[in-house]
């Protein structure tokens, strides 16, 4: 292994979890939800994923308690949100505090024995040269992405549900008096968040670091933000953003180890700085749903 | 059609109010639903106090009480630690009446600290100018910082929640490299391991503190920031400028066509809440902190952004929530003190926000049900289509 591949594949690693949630939160954002409570979906979903690996005794069952862990916060969020009419940053942040103290509180009261997802080598191909190593030697959660990825475009973009959904985010009085339910479609899209954020809080602690830590994500939801962003809510475009923070960090943590001295707060600041940029420069593109992070209250008559 | 007919919104949230049965009983459901969700909010606490601990649930609120009000010196702590928090508060509020969600309050407060740091600890001022220069140069850093945003916004329209919340982690990263270079802001000492923090702001340049330690003791940042409040409620409230920031963010179409600039309005309103913040950390950083380390604002913006959002009709009352965020902050240090795990306040804290959250959501449902039963019932006698029928 040399080290384009090492950093590669660290690149890799770091960018999984964040692409699970952006999968989720690319849909969310295109029926209209800017939904700021990812990080506490991901820290929920990193530690029950634990601790449900560590009560059944298996990765798998844990994956599947992490999305649980992740959809019960979307749905107190959606319900709050888009049932009644409290404010989605209020309840973002609050759900964010309220979820990073429980299970830092839950980890030091609760004794877990954890397991971690097994590896999977790719037969032949892991023999390729540079990409061999990043690609095809992973934990086989990594390897969800390529069903959750493309399942997720399909909703949005084939499906009937996919298009009112769309219409919501655009112009939801217009999808309201075409008789779609505008709130009860940015429900089921946050419902899809939490179990997608929840599934990469999950790939995190049991598919990679086998434990739980406190903090684990560490901002990591807030970057899934910035991902979407970035990719000017397009899926590939929030794909190529998760990698780009994922690849920045595998950068940050390697670069010292080959000899390079950049100053890593550099590194980490870069991909916000190039979010920021991009929609300053892209900005005729306009692919930001019209509707962003606009509550939707139907007139009474 | 009778002319008579309630067809409007207005009309009938107006008939509504003659209809129900009066304020007195409106305000007691009010208290009501306010007293049933606090104490969900605290059963739901209890019981994961006792599912995840053998402690007493009790024990628990009594300590958070004991360390935040019981005692004298108690509710000084709470006041030093709500008064960054209401200041940060004020520019929150300033933001959301232009209708724009200024989700950097922490960047600004970062940065706001920041620059005041610098300035206090690097440019070597005599001591009268200190303490004002710095405060003066931590409120321009948070403008600074939302005026970043502000220009976006105007300039090639990036939505402010969007670049604000973008900000906030490249100021982070600021802080971080400043704190670790010794050229900017770490500390100069040689004898001992360099920490990733600043220097001690000598105590002649501190905002002074009123009353001695073992009794009641506060910060006098606690005047500058009620002093604020009363200036954002009057100027929100009573001037042309608060009527032009309101008009534009119930109408932005209506505001240009009266003559009020966007730019001008909105974007000074972003950039004053982000001096406000920015203010807020100078405080800190003056007033209770005396050094800058990474995690010295400790998301007092987080805070202030919440205290906004849940006051956000009625600037008055940031005051007493931006109190109880204190009053959160002040229990749980001494919760820790106790030997409970300390994240325990950070799951009580959010629960109680949460529950102070869906009363007004709630009404806001009934409210909207019985005007609409109402129309029905109005329609119905005018023997025209039911409104709302197709829905």
């Amino acid at each position: 292994m040399n080290d384009l591949s090492i950093i590669l594949s660290s690149a890799i690693r770091l960018t999984a979890p964040l692409a699970f949630a952006g999968a989720g939160e690319y849909v969310a954002e295109r029926g209209g939800s800017l939904i700021i409570s990812i990080e506490a979906m991901m820290i929920s979903g990193a530690f029950f994923g634990i601790f449900g690996s560590s009560v059944f005794g298996n990765p798998a069952a844990g994956l599947v308690v992490g999305m649980v862990a992740g959809l019960v916060v979307a749905l107190i969020h959606a319900n709050l949100s888009y049932r009644l009419d409290a404010n989605t940053f209020v309840v973002g942040l609050t759900l964010n505090v309220l979820a990073l103290g429980l299970t830092s509180f839950l980890l030091e009261t609760i004794d877990m024995t954890p397991h971690r997802a097994g590896e999977i080598k790719v037969p032949l191909v892991h023999n390729l040269p540079v990409i061999g190593d990043p690609l095809f030697v992973n934990r086989w959660t990594v390897y969800l992405l390529i069903v959750v990825v493309p399942l997720a475009w399909y909703l949005v973009q084939r499906t009937r549900w996919g298009l009112e959904l769309r219409a919501c985010g655009e112009d939801p009085q217009a999808a309201d008096v075409t008789g779609i339910d505008v709130n009860l479609r940015r429900r089921q899209s946050v419902y899809l968040l939490g179990i997608l954020a929840g599934l990469g809080g999950a790939a995190l602690s049991v598919g990679q670091v086998g434990l739980f830590n406190q903090n684990m994500t560490a901002g990591r939801g807030f970057i899934v933000n910035a991902a979407v962003i970035f990719g000017g809510w397009r899926l590939l475009g929030t794909m190529a953003g998760c990698f780009l923070f994922g690849a920045a960090d595998a950068l940050r943590l390697a670069l010292p180890a080959i000899g390079y001295t950049l100053p890593p707060q550099v590194l980490i600041a870069a991909p916000y700085v190039a979010a920021l940029l991009a929609l300053c420069f892209f900005a005729k593109r306009n692919t930001k749903p019209e509707a962003l992070a606009r509550p939707f209250v139907r007139g009474i008559t | 059609m009778t002319a008579e007919a309630p067809t409007t919104s207005e009309q009938l949230v107006a008939k509504l109010a003659t209809a129900s049965a009066g304020r007195g009983r409106r305000l007691l459901v009010n208290v009501a639903l306010y007293v049933v969700c606090m104490i969900g909010a605290l059963a739901v606490a209890s019981v994961i106090i006792v599912v995840a601990t053998d402690a007493d649930p009790f024990d628990v609120f009594h300590a958070m009480y004991e360390g935040s009000l019981s005692r004298p010196s108690a509710i000084g702590l709470t006041l030093d630690r709500a008064m960054p928090i209401l200041i940060t508060a004020l520019g929150g509020v300033i933001a959301s009446r232009a209708a724009m969600i200024n989700i950097g309050l922490e960047g600004q407060v970062i940065v706001g600290g920041l620059l005041g740091a610098v300035v206090a600890l690097k440019l070597g001022l005599p001591v009268a100018a200190n303490l004002p220069l710095t405060l003066v140069a931590s409120a321009l850093g948070g403008a600074l910082w939302a005026g970043l945003a502000s220009l976006l916004r105007f300039w090639r329209n990036v939505d402010v929640v969007i670049s604000t919340l973008l900000l906030n982690f490249v100021a982070v990263e600021v802080l971080s490299f400043a704190l670790n270079k010794s050229y900017l802001l770490q500390e100069t000492r040689d004898n001992v391991q360099l920490l990733p923090q600043s220097d001690r702001l000598p105590s002649a340049h501190q905002l002074t503190r009123l009353g001695s330690p073992p009794g009641f003791s506060v910060s006098s940042g606690i005047f500058i920031s009620l002093v604020l409040a009363g200036i954002v409620i009057f100027a929100l409230g009573r001037t042309r400028w608060g009527f032009r920031l309101k008009m534009l963010g119930m109408n932005p179409n209506a505001a240009r066509a009266a003559g009020v600039s966007m730019a001008a309005v909105g974007g000074g309103a972003l950039v004053l809440s982000g001096a406000l913040a920015g203010l807020a950390g100078g405080v800190i950083f003056t007033g209770t902190a005396f050094r800058i380390q990474p995690g010295f604002s400790n998301n007092n913006g987080g805070d202030g952004l919440l205290v906004a959002l849940i006051a956000r009709r009625n600037v008055a009352a940031t005051i007493p929530v931006a109190f109880f965020f204190g009053a959160m902050r002040a229990g749980g240090g001494f919760l820790a003190s106790t030997g409970v795990p300390r994240y325990l306040v950070d799951v009580v804290q959010p629960l109680l926000v949460l529950a102070a959250l869906l009363p007004p959501a709630i009404l806001f449902v009934w409210d909207r049900r019985k005007a609409l039963r109402l129309a029905r019932e109005e329609a119905a006698a005018h023997e025209r289509p039911a409104l709302g029928a197709a829905a």
